[in-house]
């Protein structure tokens, strides 16, 4: 007897894939990949119970399924509802996704300070992205934005409540990540403000994971906080045998200093692994680190603006034979040009 | 006079204490359900009155009973949703202060008929006097030997809680109350997957509106064919309205679904007409959250025929020219209301109330209080009205629970039927601080739509 589960056929704005049962409308768009993904801001599938929240992956339903054709009533939360065989799915194809996912990002900024000139997340930040894409170049929202005071989570974490979309991907990395709940949500709608139950400090090894799942720049890191705009630096891939987490880690060079460290991201914006506090904020010197060569940065980022990849290699990794033929592949792209 | 299964006894001196309701027939729906019949054939009387959910949805309750997952090994329950804080609707509560034992009838019968054998009465955090009255009403149940173990011998155990709500109206959406009936935030679940599989504390779960339950105690005692033959078509049996506004006798009346509206507003037997001798202007007809109808789309639906008091007749016509009948809140509205300022303060309700999770209704409603703060107070612009209608049409239908719609829908349904008087705030602002629009040309206005 075979042992392999029955796959379920999905069409997703034409373009059909066969997925394990169970997969989410948005997991098998990834599987697909390219412009038909839906944006993503609040699922995460690192974390467990994330999404639904922030709409902007709405998509809609043409056909249930092959049992029951019928399309669904509403546009859905393409990252929690589950696919079906059969089912139809429409994401850009359809004009009133577009219509309703450009209504949710004007949502979500009406209330943001818009204030990227000054803000670290501005280059890498999902919402920035999103807008680009989706937004109008013009806000109607005519009233005072809501504020808050900044907050310091901690010694090395900033909350920049005026920023948050209230995608609730935090609380769950409290939650979860860290054995210790101090970090949840108070108040109620547009009042409603992350907190860490009064500014008590997440003192876990892995708080750090917050600035990263942070879509927005609402939680930044302190040890970087104004060092640098993130297109002026050059992410390095490496990693180092750390005794905590998996040691994997990109790290953001300014000339041949390390301003800070994050963890991976996948194409989708993720992580691909939670990195402890250790690695993000106390090894910060390329003696550190064993390089593995440039991040790959999509095209469509401005850290990729003035073709970095393309660039000459950096000056680290320049100086060092051994390096220099580690990262052979980088080497040949950057001198083709 | 009609026919009255819920309020029959609600003037007899003493019944809300057990004795009293005792020896008026109380508690003979468990004596019969639990001694004659099996708990399939409490959930097939159910079925067969045609019973819908009191609550706002509709739903009828037999399917929704029969849908409840039966895994081996896991407890199920019965939660009753007494969190009533719509705005405009009040007979939850007038049926727990004055019948309690009602109630606890109908949640012994229905735990029985579900296999719960611990039930929880949700009631919302404001109503304290309530909540001692049921707490004393469930002390005295006990002691008849109608809670706890064995019930009247039968074999069948059921222990009932009241929980005291969180304090929001948001915990009055079932997944939003069995997540604050655990203990924590009342942020409404992201559905599937439904109660009916997973609900208080991961178990199937039933959630049901006070009068849905206390509906279930006639049924049995009369069988569902007998409720069946009240109402009209598909709304059957009788229906509590909280009617309140410009009426004359504002108050609770028990109905037989199918009654005409003009009837409800005009006869002495109910609302006695409008208070001083006024012209009726609006009236909002199932609580806040349904679309508000010009007193001509309220009395006759719009190919004419009489509008009736029943789930179908309510809803005739669509958003276009209907309404709902929701959770029974009837308010009406005089010639001298302003829609504009009711309009924002509906609007200001839900802002309050959006629990913050999704973001079309937690910035979705600010925005749209905000804005219709700015035409009520002379300060608005006639793009302010379509700006209206656009954001409403964004939250609508893309929320995680229906607090944006209901947010949304009174919005937008005002405008439709009385955009003239949203424009004569622009107009005359100054006009409009001092004196209202009055009842206007609205009939003709609808009719162009
Ligand atoms: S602070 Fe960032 S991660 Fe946390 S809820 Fe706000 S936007 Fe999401
Ligand atoms: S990513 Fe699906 S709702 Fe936010």
């Amino acid at each position: 007897m075979s042992e392999e589960i029955a796959k379920v056929k999905v069409t997703i704005d034409g373009i059909t894939v066969e997925v394990e049962p169970g997969t989410s409308i948005l997991n098998a768009a990834r599987q697909i990949g390219g412009d038909i993904v839906p944006p993503a801001m609040c699922y995460y599938s690192k974390l467990e119970g994330s999404g639904g929240k922030c709409r902007t992956c709405l998509v809609k339903v043409s056909k249930g399924s092959e049992k029951d054709p019928r399309p669904m009533p509403k546009l859905v939360a393409s990252c929690r509802t589950t696919v079906m065989d059969g089912m139809e799915v429409e994401n850009i194809t359809s004009p009133e996704v577009i219509e309703a996912r450009k209504g949710i990002v004007e949502m979500l900024l009406i209330n943001h300070p818009l204030d990227c000139p000054v803000c670290d997340q501005a280059g890498e930040c999902d919402l920035q992205n999103l807008a680009y894409e989706h937004g109008a170049e013009k806000t109607r929202y005519e009233f005072e934005r809501r504020t808050f005071d900044r907050i310091d989570i901690g010694d090395k974490v900033q909350l920049h409540m005026n920023r948050c979309i209230l995608c609730y991907r935090c609380t769950y990395v409290a939650d979860q990540i860290t054995d210790n709940r101090v970090h949840g949500i108070l108040g109620r709608g547009d009042a409603s403000e992350i907190s860490t139950y009064i500014e008590k400090a997440i003192d876990n090894d892995f708080s750090g994971n917050v600035i990263d799942v942070c879509p927005v720049g609402a939680l930044t890191d302190k040890t970087f906080r104004f060092k640098n705009r993130v297109w002026f630096t050059k992410p390095v891939d490496a990693h180092r045998n750390c005794p905590t987490c998996s040691g994997k880690v990109t790290l953001w060079y300014k000339g041949e200093e390390v301003l800070r460290v994050t963890a991976r991201k996948d194409q989708f914006g993720e992580v691909e692994e939670f990195i402890c506090n250790t690695c993000r904020y106390d090894t910060k010197k390329t003696n550190d680190w064993i390089i593995e060569g440039p991040t790959h940065i999509d095209h469509t980022s401005v850290i990729s603006s003035n073709h970095y990849e393309m660039a000459k290699p950096l000056p680290v990794i320049q100086k060092d034979q051994l390096l220099i033929e580690a990262n052979k592949v980088e080497f040949d792209r950057a001198t083709k040009i | 006079m009609a026919r009255k299964l819920l309020l029959e006894n609600i003037n007899v001196p003493g019944i809300n204490t057990f004795d009293v309701y005792r020896q008026q027939g109380g508690y003979r729906a468990v004596e019969k359900a639990l001694k004659s019949m099996s708990p399939d054939d409490v959930v097939e009387e159910v079925k067969k009155s045609g019973l819908r959910g009191r609550g706002g949805a509709g739903f009828p309750t037999g399917m929704k009973w029969s849908f409840l997952a039966k895994p081996e090994g896991k407890a199920r329950y019965l939660v009753c949703n007494a969190d009533e804080s719509e705005p405009g609707t009040f007979k939850d509560r007038y049926l727990m202060t004055y019948l309690p034992h009602l109630l606890i009838e109908g949640m012994i019968v229905s735990s029985f008929a579900l296999g719960a054998k611990v039930s929880y009465i949700y009631v919302r955090g404001e109503m304290m006097p309530q909540i001692r009255i049921l707490e004393k009403a469930i002390a005295e149940a006990k002691n008849a030997g109608f809670l706890g173990k064995n019930i009247l011998g039968s074999g069948y155990d059921l222990e009932l809680y009241v929980q005291p709500g969180g304090g929001a109206y948001i915990c009055g959406e079932e997944t939003a109350l069995i997540e604050s009936l655990e203990g924590k935030r009342g942020n409404p679940r992201i559905k599937p997957p439904f109660p009916a599989i997973s609900g208080v504390w991961g178990c199937p779960t039933v959630v049901n509106n006070v009068e849905s339950i206390a509906a279930v105690v006639p049924i049995i005692n009369d069988g569902g064919e007998e409720y069946a033959k009240i109402g009209n078509g598909r709304s059957t049996g009788t229906k509590l309205i909280s009617a309140s506004g410009n009426i004359n006798k504002p108050g609770v009346y028990e109905i037989e679904l199918g009654l005409p509206v003009e009837e409800f507003i005009y006869s002495d037997d109910y609302c006695g007409g409008i208070a001083n001798s006024k012209r009726l202007k609006a009236v909002v007809a199932g609580g806040s959250s349904v679309p508000i109808l010009p007193a001509n789309l309220i009395l006759k639906t719009i190919t004419g025929e009489p509008r009736l008091m029943s789930y179908e007749s309510l809803s005739d016509g669509g958003f276009q020219s209907g309404s709902m009948l929701g959770s029974g809140g009837f308010i009406a509205f005089d010639e001298d209301q302003c829609i504009v300022r009711n309009t924002w303060n509906y609007a200001r309700f839900y802002h309050h109330e959006s629990c913050g999770q999704c973001s079309p209704c937690r910035e979705g409603t600010g925005w749209m209080e905000k804005v219709l703060h700015r035409l009520e107070y002379g300060h608005g612009k006639m793009s302010d009205i379509d700006l209206l209608v656009d954001v409403a049409k964004k939250i609508e239908g893309n929320t995680i629970c229906p607090l944006g719609d209901a947010a949304a829908w009174p919005v937008a349904s005002a405008i439709r039927h009385f955009r003239d008087e949203f424009e004569w705030h622009v107009t005359h602002p100054k006009e409009a601080l001092e004196r209202n629009y009055g009842l206007a040309n609205y009939a003709e206005f609808t009719n162009a739509i």
